[in-house]
């Protein structure tokens, strides 16, 4: 297995979806290629920076504001 | 309990409050705008400005609204409109975009003739949300998924963002499970790239 094949079918690795020999071929290739180690890890830091920044503070309030809440009301009515 | 909460709870009585939007009852209609207003907001928001996010908003609660008949009564009211808020940002997100997609090769990696990457990785610090500060990350972040291709975009933040499942981002986007999957590698691939040279140098 090449660095190529590794990081074309990485999606998959991670996902467990991959035939149990693909895995271990995986397995052994990460066990020797640092580059391969190190761009797994920045890829599955990609996807957790992702999912965390994007995802609200739970301290901020969730309000709609008044103003917003008017104007839906107000399409509603005009039957928009 | 104090009686704040139990008048929240009190609220929050899903199956009348459908029963009340089937009805047609202004007052349900109102009750659904308060209490799933702001999350609805926040979701928009993470595609859009501020702007188009409120019109996104308005738009999804009047579809809702419309297609109350069609609401699964074992789901959840939010997931419900969670989906039709997504649905309605996507649509504005593809009517605003340029209609010249920008190609996403110079971001995926690139091999010399053996397999081997051109140019390897240097390992990311761990956590980088500490050393640059979290605000900082979020917006970093922010700004690399919105240089992404809308194809692309669209997907990450379906999959990975939005957390929908593979089949559902599919349905939105008109896209097979497969389709969906080739180009939630490449976008998280273009990610990576984008985002590297920010966070080593704020590990630097």
């Amino acid at each position: 297995m090449t660095c190529k094949d590794l990081i074309n079918f990485l999606m998959g690795y991670l996902d467990g979806e991959l035939p149990d020999e693909e895995m271990r071929h995986f397995d052994e290739h990460l066990g020797l290629c640092e580059d391969c180690t190190a761009y797994l890890e920045s890829y599955k830091e990609t996807v957790r920076l992702g999912k965390m920044i994007c995802r609200p503070d739970d301290s901020l309030p969730a309000d709609i504001p008044e103003d917003l809440v008017s104007a839906i009301l107000e399409a509603r009515r005009a039957g928009a | 309990m104090d009686d704040g909460s139990n008048v929240i709870r009190a609220a929050f009585d899903e199956r009348e409050l459908v029963a009340g939007l089937r009805r047609g009852d202004d007052e349900a209609f109102e009750l659904l705008v308060r209490t799933y207003g702001g999350q609805l907001l926040q979701v928009a928001r993470r595609f859009l400005r501020e702007e188009d996010a409120r019109d996104a908003v308005q738009e999804a609660f009047l579809s809702a609204f419309k297609a109350i008949d069609r609401f699964d009564g074992n789901a959840k009211v939010s997931t419900w409109l969670h989906r039709i808020v997504v649905n309605a940002a996507l649509m504005r997100l593809r009517k605003k975009s340029s209609k010249v997609e920008e190609s996403l090769e110079p971001l995926l990696p690139t091999f010399i003739e053996d397999g081997h990457r051109e140019d390897p990785t240097a390992a990311w610090p761990a956590n980088p949300e500490e050393i640059v500060g979290r605000d900082q990350m979020r917006s970093v972040v922010r700004q690399a998924i919105e240089r992404l291709p809308l194809k692309y975009r669209s997907v990450v933040m379906l999959r990975d963002i939005e957390e929908l499942s593979g089949a559902e981002t599919g349905e939105l986007l008109g896209l097979t499970a497969n389709a969906v999957k080739v180009r939630l590698h490449r976008a998280r691939q273009a990610l990576r790239e984008l985002l590297e040279p920010q966070i080593l140098e704020g590990a630097a």
